[in-house]
């Protein structure tokens, strides 16, 4: 897993390079948590153009993050997932609390 | 088709997740799926290993046996471990139902492996492991 960020206009953007799986699900939570707490932004985009891979372990660590951020007041958005990755978030729900970009 | 079979053992580490998915899909090629089918397939795996890795053995590394048979054009995926087992397989299978409420899971496992392959069959002997049986027919006729 491979994670990259930039900041543009107060919105983090996350890029998620590789397979989220159990495995890596430690690695991307701790960066995610790291990069969120690094400064103020109003919005997080997530990138999943260059996931090539993920299972309901990713459902867990997108969920522990939204629960982060809202508190803040931060909102999630989920950006560009592939055909199976967007399966398992309209399976879960996902969507519903965090939309997806458009 | 020629029927086929296939044997894989591993140890419960995560590390082996890719390994384990990567190589099912790829034994599945000779049926020709499609990107979503294998991308089907590879999910449920990952998510019937990733079961045995948390769950099976909590505190220690045991053994997985993997088993692929296609028989023409239906798989059949069996992931097993010998592990703690399930006391209430159907308490287990329900959507956002977790043992670990509090290590972010997301209780999704066997409703992913449902909802993506066209059959799951779980059977469990608590202290004595869970084996768990799943289908999927490959379409001849791609959309």
């Amino acid at each position: 897993m491979v994670i990259k960020h930039r900041l543009d206009n107060n919105i983090l953007y996350v890029m998620l390079c590789g397979e989220l799986d159990e495995c890596s699900s430690k690695y991307t939570r701790q960066t995610l948590d790291k990069l969120c707490e690094t400064g103020p932004f109003r919005q997080l985009v997530i990138d999943f153009s260059e996931l090539q891979f993920m299972d309901s372990t990713g459902i867990g660590v997108l969920i522990g993050r939204y629960k982060k951020l809202k508190d803040r007041g931060v909102p999630i958005y989920i950006y560009n997932p592939n055909r199976t990755v967007e399966k398992i978030f309209k399976m879960s729900g996902l969507y519903e609390i965090m939309p997806k970009l458009v | 088709m020629i029927d086929n079979e296939m044997k894989l053992s591993i140890k419960s580490l995560s590390e082996n997740e890719v390994f384990a998915r990567s190589v099912v899909a790829s034994f599945c090629l000779t049926l020709e799926p499609s990107i979503e089918e294998i991308g089907d397939i590879k999910t449920a795996v990952s998510e019937a290993v990733t079961n045995c890795v948390v769950h099976a053995y909590p505190k220690s590394v045991g053994n997985i046996e993997i088993g692929v048979k296609i028989t023409g054009y239906l798989v059949t995926i069996t992931v097993e471990d010998f592990g703690v087992g399930i006391e209430d397989v159907k308490q287990a299978m329900q959507p956002f139902y977790t043992s670990k409420p509090f290590g972010e899971r997301s209780g999704m496992g066997f409703t992913v492996m449902e909802g993506f392959m066209d059959s799951v069959e779980v059977s469990s002997k608590p202290g004595s492991g869970t084996l768990v049986t799943m289908t999927k027919e490959i379409k001849r006729v791609k959309e």
